[in-house]
């Protein structure tokens, strides 16, 4: 669910920037002990993708971690090289005074297992078999995230997170972590999540499956041996997707600057501008709209593995972390003493306030620390990716407070 | 700090759990939780009051009291305080028993419309009172529910309220013996600690 419409303001940043991080250099970590994953299957032995941003103080505690959502990575901030065109998918919140302030935090990010960004996931190769994971590559859930990030702490060092930070499916990893890892996060932050997903949320990631799966280039997820991908049904499969993270006004708006070629009306176009100012009277692609949606697709395709894909939609579909707790989450947030912040924005219909007010409401009944602000934004579910300044200020208020106390409990 | 917020400091208990409706830049939970350390959250909706709820450490949740307090638990909260917002409530009563649902006990402060100016005020000129205590038009005041002293003893006791504390002070916050005497004629400020009955 990320880089997606910031492309444009973005182009304008560049590496050399005082509020970028720089070039950074993801680095490998290999883990070598056995992770038995929520399935039951066990991964031998995994690499996790890892970028960082700041340093860490000699006392440990300045640490946040970063998690990613649906086709994220460890590229959170800065540029690989000079030539990089664009920075990392949350460059707007993370760097040297900005929100998630490098000056102040060690900044941690990684990609995910299942991933198809360098950590162990559907591309690797099966030790077993010699050959890709594909289809094999079993199921990962937010608990085994959150589990492998949980070993990554503690082999750099750290004990205790200043604060774990994620949008989306990220923020299902955050609510993860102060459930299964209490003691080991002073604060989270939680923005545009669900304590679980609707009925609605999982039609949407079916479509998306359904699209990649009967893509006849799919081959049962056995595509890389067959020196194919199924980029037809990865195409549609995101163009389903970046639609539910684009609100009605963000289309309009986005795809309207032109003004009425169509309808001369005070209203505006309602976003149909025109890619060639004429209709084609046959099935081309007629509007601005319809060429963005492919573009979208075209470059997802090209740059991200379908059974990757596959694994992220399970993810999200299977989180409820209430199940362990007879359906009660509330009791699932009992122990520990982290103080949560969580935002939502008023055009996000995929995960919309509701949701967020809903895991206000259970972490208030486990009567736990909570901030909760929620934000006007146009922008949809996407919102969360954006430097909106309300959002970011509120997130800049809450982590610099969270450095004071952290700094001055050291004192 | 407001004088009534002075006042009722002092009948918050150390270490209780406190909800602040209409928190507004939170410093008297930050003053609660500096002298008391309770364990207080403030509802707000005004966008720079929640930055600065925010920047100081205070839990803040955004939310309308005119939508209630459902998402509260019963018995959540030693005291749950409102303070100068009872006015500007759709529903005053309502939020009353909410509060005293998910609190054990409320502390609820308003300016007392009984006050002697606003009467003169109504009576010599026939229009309705402005002051720089209550600057608004009637127009676009979002005070839309003023009470006076008179009245929220009679709401009180229509709901079976006990009223453990009533004072009135002047905008100073000063109490005297003819306030005490007085208190619908001469306070400017009412300030109630209230429980259920």
């Amino acid at each position: 669910m990320q880089e997606t419409v910031q492309e444009t303001m973005q182009d304008s940043i560049a590496f050399d920037a005082a509020d970028s991080v720089g070039i950074v250099t993801p680095q490998r970590y290999h883990f070598d002990e056995p992770l038995t994953l929520r399935s039951g299957k066990t991964l031998s032995a995994y690499d996790l993708m890892v970028e960082t941003y700041g340093e860490l103080n000699d006392n440990r505690s300045n640490a946040v971690l970063i998690c990613h959502a649906l086709s994220g990575d460890h590229h959170a901030a800065g540029f690989h090289s000079n030539e990089d065109r664009k920075p990392g998918w949350w460059d707007s919140a993370i760097g040297p005074g900005k929100a998630i302030d490098t000056n102040k935090f060690f900044v941690v990010a990684l990609n995910n297992l299942g991933g198809c960004a360098g950590s162990t996931g559907p591309t690797s190769i099966d030790p077993d078999s010699g050959k890709p994971y594909g289809p094999d590559f079993p199921v990962v859930t937010v608990r085994d995230w959150v589990k492998s990030q949980h070993r990554l702490m503690l082999k750099l060092g750290i004990d205790k997170w200043a604060a774990v930070v994620g949008g989306s499916l990220g923020g299902m990893q955050v609510q993860r972590w102060a459930i299964s890892y209490p003691d080991c996060l002073a604060n989270a932050v939680c923005i545009a999540s669900a304590p679980k997903l609707s009925a609605q949320n999982i039609a949407f990631n079916e479509v998306a499956r359904y699209s990649i799966t009967s893509d006849p280039n799919f081959h049962a997820g056995r595509y890389l041996e067959h020196g194919t991908y199924p980029k037809q049904g990865l195409m549609l499969a995101r163009m389903v997707g970046h639609i539910t993270y684009l609100s009605d006004s963000a289309m309009r708006a986005k795809f309207g600057n032109a003004g009425s070629q169509l309808e001369n009306t005070t209203r505006g176009n309602l976003g149909r501008d025109l890619r060639s100012g004429n209709l084609s009277f046959g099935l081309n692609v007629d509007f601005e709209v319809e060429s963005y949606l492919h573009y979208q697709g075209e470059r997802f395709s090209a740059n991200f593995d379908a059974n990757s894909y596959l694994l992220m939609t399970k993810a999200l579909d299977y989180f409820d972390p209430s199940v362990d707790y007879g359906g009660d989450l509330a009791k699932a947030f009992e122990g520990g003493d982290c103080k949560f912040f969580l935002v939502s924005f008023s055009t996000d219909w995929r995960f919309p306030p509701e949701r967020s007010r809903e895991l206000v409401e259970t972490l208030l009944k486990a009567g736990r620390e909570v901030t909760y602000l929620e934000v006007e934004a146009d922008q949809g579910h996407d919102a969360f990716l954006m430097p909106i300044p309300r959002y970011i200020n509120a997130l800049r208020g809450f982590l610099n407070h969270a450095f004071e106390e952290i700094t001055r409990d050291a004192s | 700090m407001r004088p009534d917020q002075e006042i009722i400091q002092h009948w918050i208990e150390p270490n209780s759990r406190v909800l602040d409706l209409g928190c507004g830049d939170g410093s008297l939970l930050a003053h609660l939780t500096a002298t008391k350390n309770v364990k207080g959250i403030g509802l707000e909706i005004d966008d720079d009051k929640i930055q600065s709820c925010v920047e100081r450490g205070i839990n803040v949740i955004d939310q309308d009291l005119d939508d209630g307090l459902g998402n509260f638990q019963p018995d959540s909260f030693d005291t749950v305080l409102l303070a100068q917002t009872l006015q500007a409530l759709s529903h005053p009563d309502r939020l009353i028993d909410e509060m005293l649902s998910i609190g054990k006990r409320g502390i609820v402060t308003f300016p007392n419309f009984g006050n002697w100016k606003s009467r003169l005020y109504l009576s010599s000129k026939g229009r309705m009172p402005v002051s720089k205590f209550m600057p608004h038009s009637w127009y676009n005041t979002p005070n839309i529910h003023f009470c006076t002293v008179r009245d929220f003893d009679a709401l009180c006791a229509e709901k079976n309220i006990r009223v453990l504390e009533r004072t009135v002070v002047d905008l100073k916050h000063e109490g005297s013996w003819s306030m005490r005497l007085l208190p619908n004629l001469l306070g400017e400020i009412a300030i109630y600690h209230i429980a259920r009955g």
